[in-house]
């Protein structure tokens, strides 16, 4: 039992440690964190270099031509200039060297396709399902029994051996999952399974967005990766799989969210019910682990927590979560009940 | 040459001598290209005012972050229909206005193939405007009051089903566009026909003029592409009124079907959309730098080639789709080939001036603007096409960037090219030169500050579509940047308003051929008479006036 | 421009000038665009053959059209027959002829109808029960309501005849309808082999 207690706080405390993992907020393209973003990296340069050089041979022709070659308006030209009807062999040059550098760009493209495309897991390696919701994603780590939602924690991997795949699925419209600094994107479609890997090389926190329009809260369905070192992944792991703690004075919460109708959307395991995976919202069961509400649009504070519940329209007008116009006794019972589910 | 005229064929505005309903009766029922090219026209540029209005909004609610100018699904609304409204209604009746008014005049032909046929297409586009516009009154969704779509303007499914879009929205965004889509293809079948079957004595196809080739290779396009948009849309509507599943992905249908229909139409009618600002560059170039087009043969096969392969390049849309390595490939090699004869006429256009006497006029300016900035918008479209380049590009705003740059900051530029160019013609005026430099320069300047941004939010990480975004992204700078602009594009669209407007009272009198200019259009008075030419003409050359004007020097010669 | 004091060369004499009739041209390309929609449905339902999640499975409940077929394509030839005797001016002919084509039409819609009726009614396949139901009826009733159409105008046709109205000059116009016609019956081709052959 004290060791018990011991491992509970020693984990209680972990999301504190996550909070100091360098947040990376500025998804710039070209600051790669992730292999397949890194090899996207390189071919966009060589795309740069090759049209940068066409700019400015082409661009600068045109400008030279105007220049030379203008006159000045309004005075109408009495004699006209020699007229020049075509050159084949110009023609046939300045169609010759494109072809040719367009055939080395499919060249190169094919190779990054197939690579990125192509790569299969290995049997050890990491798999993570992501479900697209209207407007939050659901989390399923198979292998792990693992059910969460919104913040997704993979292994950061330095030499890249230890990649995370994902199988991406969609529960109602097309949504896509994109992290720039991780990977280009996927669409996450109905009745269809795609899938991507990524493999962070540092720990951090990654962001990034849906990037399918898929109705009124699109643009509030933000992605949250946070890459772990393998320790702190294990015991992120060990903490999501234990069922919600009962503690004893959250008792009438708890009670609160039964008899409500918040079961009817939300499961949390230990509430009487086998985990069958998340209902119509996300699974709560470790909802303070998480450092956001409503898929990254508010901070998880206790203060968000309370308006969040009080009335999500709020701060995601549009969104499928109801306000249950709680009386304010019911809604501090609920409350201090979700804040127990570490 | 000039001919006697009936009041009738000046501008409205010297109506004082007829009543309003006369007046009114004669432009409803008539069927003379000249009128029904002009009716597309200025609906279309109607259209334009209020998708740029819409524009405005977007813009003035992405200025600054979490902005609160209007709610999410206003915006999703907003960014909808200005989609819509800017293809369908804006820049589909500019190909159908610019081809109906020009090609009977261009070919020596009294009127199209089909006059009443292009009467029909008018109205039934304007129907169908009036259909999707209705959607504000009658789409009612859950919320009761009215509202227009709000699925996008390449409503992908199951967004569309109605489980996920209630109300009557999304029927009202169907059937605008399938009724509009009808107009489109009469009015192309009706080119391909005039085109074929009315051109003068002398004027083989190889004498045609650009314009008239790429107009006709133009409603090629349509007629072919057209239809599986109308198909998708009729499936659809199975779905959301017989419950059927041909995008019902609970039953075993695919969302990605309609993703391939859609783009089979879709990728086309970008280069449907474009092809009129190929043909007013064609025209207006060698005008202005007083000598022929360069390699006439290589420009039409460009067309022809860009038309062809532009066929097979549809699934560029859909790189993040999960298709197999092969398909990408496969669309990644399509997609930057159709970039090469695209190439080809950039470097024909700068070889007609090289050499000539350029004439920087209004419509020459923004022929050249468009020279740069088609050809920035081609580079990036080399750079959407890399498949794994594309893979973090796509559905970002640097395709948002790249496509307002080739529609924008290419049609759009054309568009005014051909509309100071052919303004004497069409009014019988010249336009005030000193104010169309002034609409230029400003217009320039905005467009470049609202759309050079995009393609760094791109880079950032913002993806397209969203009403609001957060502070500590690093998007909050370029956002306003790109807000910025409408302070040049706003005034400069006014004077350019006010410029047609006032020049079409008061402008001095243009005569039959203020540009010194070569095509049969040329030959007759300004505005045309309604039967267009006294007497039928008679061509040996691609540049007839030339001919005429230069006895000593005639095309007729070489050709 | 300079006054020309010698007579330069003329242009080479342009000859006979004959163009395409534009009637013709607009038919042709009205079935060119007419192809491109069928084609988006023939793709669909071939895309959907063998992926329905559930029954009425195609080789349970179809049987081959064998005299609907029949009877429309041989009413193309009895429209060529018509059209012949038109050009003949010989009126009786034509106006029996064309009523065999309506006659022959009109027993292939009442064919469908009666095959539909059996697929509802008695294997309860709609629109809307699985992704064969969907394509099919798409399909096929595009097609039938190409035909339906086309039988508007022949029956129109039949009926000005009727009355009196000197159909003889009107040639032109008859020869583009039994273009259309013709066209409906080479699109009936296909679908019979998309879906009577190919997908059962």
């Amino acid at each position: 039992m004290r060791s018990l207690t011991l491992l509970v706080s020693a984990l209680l405390a972990l999301p504190a440690v996550a909070a100091e993992l360098p947040e990376n907020h500025i998804t710039n393209i070209f600051k790669p964190l992730a292999t397949p973003a890194e090899s996207e990296k390189s071919i966009a340069l060589l795309v740069f270099a090759i049209t940068g050089f066409i700019f400015v041979g082409v661009a600068g022709l045109i400008a030279y031509t105007i220049w030379r070659y203008r006159q000045p308006s309004g005075v109408h030209q009495h004699e006209e200039p020699p007229q020049v009807y075509g050159s084949n062999q110009i023609e046939v040059a300045w169609t010759v060297l494109p072809i040719l550098i367009v055939f080395v760009l499919i060249g190169v493209s094919a190779r990054v396709i197939a690579a990125v495309e192509n790569a299969s897991p290995p049997a050890a390696a990491l798999k993570v399902t992501i479900i697209g919701h209207q407007w939050w994603w659901e989390v399923l780590y198979p292998d792990y029994g693992i059910i969460t939602a919104n913040e997704i924690h993979v292994p950061a991997t330095p030499d890249g051996k230890n990649a995370t795949y994902l199988q991406l699925q969609s529960a109602d419209v097309i949504h896509s999952f994109w992290l720039p600094q991780l990977s280009g994107k996927t669409d996450l479609i109905p009745n269809r399974t795609n899938f991507m890997w990524i493999d962070p090389r540092e720990p951090g926190i990654y962001v990034g967005n849906c990037a399918e329009y898929c109705g009124t809260q699109h643009a509030n369905m933000l992605l949250r990766v946070v890459g772990q070192d393998p320790k702190s992944f294990k015991a992120w792991t060990i903490e999501q799989q234990r069922r919600a703690v009962d503690s004893p004075n959250a008792a009438e919460g708890g009670a609160v969210f039964q008899s409500l109708a918040c079961v009817n959307c939300h499961n949390i395991s230990g509430l009487g019910q086998a985990s069958s995976g998340s209902k119509f919202g996300p699974d709560l069961t470790h909802l303070m682990l998480r450092q956001t509400l409503g898929s990254g649009v508010l901070k998880n504070t206790p203060e968000n927590l309370r308006a969040w519940v009080n009335d999500p329209q709020v701060a995601k007008p549009g969104c499928l979560m109801p306000s249950m116009k709680l009386t304010p006794d019911e809604l501090t019972k609920v409350v201090a009940y979700l804040e127990t589910l570490k | 040459m000039s001919s006697i005229q009936s009041s009738l064929d000046r501008p409205q505005v010297e109506e004082a001598r007829f009543s309003f309903s006369s007046h009114l009766y004669d432009w409803v029922s008539t069927v003379d290209h000249k009128r029904l090219g002009l009716m597309y026209i200025v609906t279309a540029l109607l259209f334009l005012v209020i998708a740029g209005i819409m524009a405005t909004v977007i813009r003035l609610q992405l200025a600054f972050p979490n902005g609160h100018v209007v709610d999410p699904d206003t915006f999703n609304r907003l960014f909808t229909m200005h989609g819509t409204t800017m293809v369908f209604l804006v820049g589909m009746p500019f190909v159908a206005g610019l081809s109906n008014y020009l090609v009977p005049l261009m070919i020596g032909a009294r009127d199209m193939a089909f006059p009443r046929l292009n009467a029909f297409g008018f109205w039934i586009f304007l129907f169908g405007g009036f259909l999707l516009y209705f959607s504000y009154i009658g789409g009612s969704g859950l919320s009761g009051a009215g509202s227009a779509p709000d699925v996008g303007w390449f409503a992908y499914a199951p967004l569309t089903s109605r489980a996920f879009s209630r109300g009557a929205s999304t029927d009202y965004w169907i059937l605008g566009i399938l009724v509009a889509g009808i107009g489109s293809i009469a009015s192309a079948i009706n080119v391909i026909v005039t085109t074929i079957s009315m051109r003068c004595p002398g004027m083989t196809f190889s004498r045609m003029p650009m314009f008239v080739w790429v107009m006709l290779i133009d409603s090629w396009l349509i007629i072919i592409a057209l239809p599986p948009l109308s198909a998708a849309q009729i499936m659809l509507l199975v779905d959301r009124f017989m419950n059927g599943n041909f995008f019902n992905t609970q039953n075993g249908g695919s969302a990605v079907l309609w993703q391939h229909f859609f783009w089979i139409f879709g990728h086309p009618e970008v280069y449907i959309l474009i092809f009129p600002a190929f043909a007013i560059l064609s025209e207006v170039i060698p005008i202005f730098s007083r000598k022929p087009i360069f390699g006439r043969p290589a420009m039409v096969g460009a067309v022809a080639a860009i038309g062809f392969i532009s066929l097979g390049v549809w699934a560029h849309h859909m790189f993040a789709v999960g298709m197999t390595s092969w398909s990408n490939t496969f669309f990644t090699a399509s997609t930057m080939l159709v970039g090469i004869p695209t190439g080809i006429k950039i470097f024909n256009w700068t070889a007609t001036m090289y050499g000539g006497k350029l004439r920087l006029d209004t419509p020459m300016l923004f022929c050249c603007a468009f020279l740069f900035q088609f050809l920035i918008a081609g580079l990036t479209g080399i750079m959407l096409a890399t498949g794994p380049f594309d893979w973090q590009l796509h559905d970002s705003y640097f395709v948002v960037g790249h496509f307002h740059f080739t529609l924008v900051a290419g049609l759009v530029f054309a568009l005014f090219a051909g509309m100071y160019y052919w303004f004497p013609k069409v009014s019988g005026r010249l336009y005030n030169e000193k104010l169309g430099k002034w609409h230029f320069w400003l217009f320039v300047i905005g467009v470049e500050l609202t759309f050079v941004p995009m393609h760094f939010l791109g880079f950032l990480g913002m993806p397209r579509r969203i009403y609001t975004y957060a502070p500590d992204r690093g998007w909050n700078f370029w956002n306003l940047l790109a807000t910025s602009g409408l302070i040049f594009q706003l005034p400069a669209t006014l004077l350019f308003v006010w410029n047609v407007v006032h020049s079409a009272i008061k402008g001095k009198i243009a005569g039959d051929d203020p540009w010194d200019a070569w095509t049969l259009e040329w030959a007759t008075t300004s505005p045309p008479p309604e039967y267009n030419f006294e007497t039928t003409p008679e061509v040996h050359s691609s540049r007839p006036l030339w001919d005429l004007k230069n006895p000593n020097d005639p095309d007729w010669r070489f050709e | 421009m300079d006054a020309v004091l010698t007579t330069p060369k003329p242009p080479p004499p342009i000859g006979e000038w004959h163009l395409p009739d534009r009637g013709t041209m607009g038919v042709i390309f009205l079935i060119v665009t007419e192809t491109a929609l069928f084609t988006i449905f023939v793709v669909a339902y071939l895309v959907y053959n063998g992926k329905s999640l559930s029954g009425p499975y195609p080789k349970d409940v179809l049987d081959l059209p064998i005299l609907a077929s029949i009877c429309l394509l041989s009413s193309s030839a009895t429209i060529v027959f018509a059209e012949n005797a038109l050009k003949k001016h010989r009126l009786g002919m034509f106006k029996l002829w064309w009523l065999a084509t309506i006659l022959l039409g009109l027993e292939f819609l009442v064919s469908t109808g009666m095959e539909w009726r059996k697929l509802i009614y008695e294997y309860h396949l709609t629109v809307s029960t699985n992704l064969f139901g969907t394509t099919f009826y798409s399909l096929v009733g595009l097609h039938a309501s190409h035909v339906i159409v086309g039988m508007c105008f022949l029956i129109l046709v039949m009926l000005v005849t009727l009355r009196g109205f000197p159909i003889a000059t009107q040639e032109r116009r008859v020869k583009f309808l039994s273009w259309y016609w013709h066209f409906v019956d080479a699109v009936w081709i296909v679908v019979f082999t998309v879906v009577y052959v190919i997908g059962r």
